[in-house]
């Protein structure tokens, strides 16, 4: 599966790595909920390095979708608690006037 | 609480979504999405150039501070050879300081370094599927029906948005940090300016006032000195001439 590093670029990666991926990324979640700044991003820095170490760069005219992604390593608490509404975080894309 | 990964591919995909919710036209909807993208690679050339500048106004603030040390050193010296050895605490005390600003802006350098990669690498890839969104949308324009056409637009609409989504939070995030420097360079351009940069406030001045009185003092010592030997070494000199 593909599997976009958020500000770094994609990687392909296999199920075996994408399964060690959901693993660390639950971590990461609970990390978030309980205000650990320091493990959210120890765990998000693990989840970028087990990528970039695995997977095959996509090149960057590829126009397809990716299947999972990955915030930024140096994401904060707050970066992370807007991750969880709605609005938050990703900026809207541009929309027709 | 669920995983990062899937909250921010909900959201990027929702966005994208939102985005196509306005696609009437086929043909418009590909020529409007495009024309945005252009901006977007605009912003983040934008973005790039600002990240730049506040580079470089660290740099510039580097080789103030550094140059401050240097001359707090000197003084410190001068205050010593006076004999003034509490004027020469005061003047390491702000060399102390002062290196401590440099410590903060060496760090804040650094990161200013990593937003700017992070920019660049994004401008390639959003460069690179702008380019190929251009020719993929001549084709669909040019070879699918309006129904085909809707399908093909989804595709590749959705893997430019993800693009798009990840490159408008590259430039945000750049911008707050750069904000955040500039605010923190422009209190230390402030402070420098007004010579308050330690915690003196009031002997402030009156350190200053009495380094610069024993500089100049120091000053007319060295040229009272040097006047003398000229004076000293004038008359011989005219004996040789004679």
């Amino acid at each position: 599966m593909i599997v976009r590093l958020m500000h770094e670029g994609r990687f392909e990666v296999d199920e075996e790595v994408a399964k060690g991926l959901n693993d660390i990324d639950e971590q990461a979640g609970a990390a978030a909920e309980r205000g650990d700044e320091d493990q959210l991003r120890e765990l998000l820095r693990r989840m970028a390095e087990a990528v970039r170490a695995n997977g095959a760069r996509v090149p960057d005219e590829d126009l397809s979708a990716s299947d999972a992604i990955i915030p930024p390593a140096d994401l904060s608490l707050e970066e992370a608690r807007l991750l969880f509404e709605d609005e938050g975080l990703i900026p809207d894309l541009p929309a027709a006037p | 609480m669920a995983g990062l990964m899937s909250r921010a591919s909900a959201i990027t995909k929702a966005k994208i979504s939102k985005l196509l919710d306005h696609a009437e036209d086929p043909a418009e909807t590909l020529d409007y999405s495009y024309e945005r993208q252009l901006e977007l690679l605009q912003n983040v050339k934008r973005g790039i150039a600002d990240v730049v500048t506040a580079k470089k106004r660290l740099e510039l603030q580097e080789t103030q501070l550094e140059q401050s040390v240097v001359k707090l050193d000197s003084q410190a010296r001068e205050a010593l050879g006076a004999g003034r050895e509490d004027l020469a605490r005061q003047a390491l005390e702000r060399k102390s300081g002062l290196q401590q600003q440099l410590q903060s802006l060496d760090q804040q350098a650094k990161q200013l370094e990593e937003q700017q990669a992070k920019l660049e690498a994004s401008e390639k890839a959003l460069s690179a599927k702008v380019e190929a969104f251009r020719t993929q949308k001549e084709t669909i324009k040019a070879q699918y029906s309006a129904a085909e056409a809707q399908v093909k637009i989804g595709e590749a609409a959705t893997g430019i948005g993800e693009e798009m989504a990840d490159t408008g939070l590259a430039i945000q995030r750049a911008k707050d940090k750069t904000e955040q420097m500039q605010a923190r360079a422009a209190a230390i351009d402030e402070l420098t300016t007004s010579g308050a940069l330690e915690d003196f406030t009031s002997d402030q001045t009156e350190l200053d006032r009495e380094l610069g009185t024993l500089a100049s003092q120091s000053q007319v010592d060295k040229e009272l000195a040097a006047m003398k030997a000229e004076v000293g070494s004038g008359e011989p000199q005219k004996e040789l001439e004679k």
